[in-house]
């Protein structure tokens, strides 16, 4: 059976608009969540997408459908709307979950690593890769004062140079 | 010895696979508690049963006891129910239960049908005194010492075993601390 060309671009568009559709990253925060005051709520969304959920941990507990991280978002929220200043809520539940949380990790010591292991590697890399080039660049230059052909090479050279054909 | 450079790349590679090989075996569900050697944070529950007392934090002081957080919807503590009987009835020592994040007429139903192997338990139906312990699931057990401060964490379902190779060993140390 044929199918028409026309028919086909229909649903692969449809296919593909509802692979868009699915997935558009989209939060687990429910309307009954919600602070009135928008700033505030605002401010609740960008610090809960920086809070890594317990349960499920390479989500937010923004994106997060457990039940533990609608407690903490919640729980910050509330926090928030008391008065709590960003850096206070974040370290309210830092005090209860460790650092692990913090889905962006904190530059400290035993995280030192962590940040500038990239940077290292990177460094390394450079190095090495300057190296390599200056080692061929010596080779080649090695190649410009290679031993000289000797008199009677040069000679057969000329020779085959000036007639074609081996001597 | 110049081929020794080829063999470079080769020794950065082995430690590296030996890391990550290492790390492969880790435990990375279990999160580090950040209550270890810690006070219990300051709590009052209200008991699961209104006949009988609630559980606060000033209950977990005097005795080195076990607190075990507990649910009805938590399959993993109908696992660990057996261990934590077998423990009451030696009475190797107290054995409290944190009811979290469920509610009341199932946590009763839940005891009533499976037998409370708690000296006392305290409903924690919001589950704020579970996060304040740094709780991330059910089950989850630990053993305070006798100043009320957190020692150590288990996320889990207890097993004999865990009880033999990780507890018998802490209690035995925290019970010859002054």
């Amino acid at each position: 059976m044929r199918m028409h060309k026309g028919r086909l671009a229909t649903l692969f568009g449809i296919a593909m608009g509802w692979l868009v559709v699915a997935t558009v990253p989209c939060s687990a925060v429910l309307p009954d969540e919600m602070l009135q005051d928008a700033a505030l709520e605002a401010r609740a969304r960008a610090l809960s997408q920086e809070l890594r959920c317990v349960v499920c941990q390479n989500q937010s507990i923004d994106d997060s459908n457990a039940p533990l991280a609608r407690d903490l978002r919640v729980l910050l929220r509330e926090r928030l709307s008391t008065g709590d200043s960003d850096r206070q809520a974040v370290d309210f539940i830092v005090a209860r979950y460790g650092n692990f949380v913090l889905l962006r990790p904190p530059l400290q010591w035993n995280t030192l690593l962590l940040w500038i292991g990239p940077l290292l590697m990177l460094l390394i890399a450079c190095l090495g890769f300057g190296r390599y080039v200056r080692a061929s660049a010596a080779r080649f230059a090695g190649a410009e004062s290679s031993p000289q052909l000797s008199d009677k090479d040069l000679e057969r050279v000329q020779a085959i140079l000036e007639d074609g054909s081996s001597a | 010895m110049p081929r020794l450079q080829y063999l470079l790349p080769m020794a950065a590679f082995v430690p590296l696979i030996a890391g990550l090989a290492f790390s492969l075996g880790l435990d990375h569900r279990s999160l580090p508690s950040t209550l270890i050697d810690r006070p219990t944070p300051a709590f009052s529950l209200g008991a699961l049963d209104g006949a009988r007392e609630g559980l606060s934090s000033a209950d977990l002081r005097g005795r080195v006891t076990l607190l075990n957080v507990f649910a009805s919807w938590c399959a993993g503590c109908r696992a660990e129910h057996p261990v934590l009987m077998r423990l009451a009835a030696a009475n190797e020592l107290p054995i409290y239960g944190l009811n979290w994040k469920d509610r009341r007429t199932d946590g009763i139903r839940w005891l009533a049908a499976n037998k409370s192997p708690y000296a006392r338990v305290g409903l924690d139906e919001s589950g704020r005194t579970g996060i304040d312990l740094g709780v991330t699931g059910v089950p989850e057990t630990f053993v305070i010492d006798r100043s009320g401060r957190i020692r150590y964490r288990y996320p889990g379902p207890l097993t004999e075993e865990v009880w033999r190779e990780l507890f018998e060993p802490l209690l035995k140390s925290l019970r010859g601390e002054p």
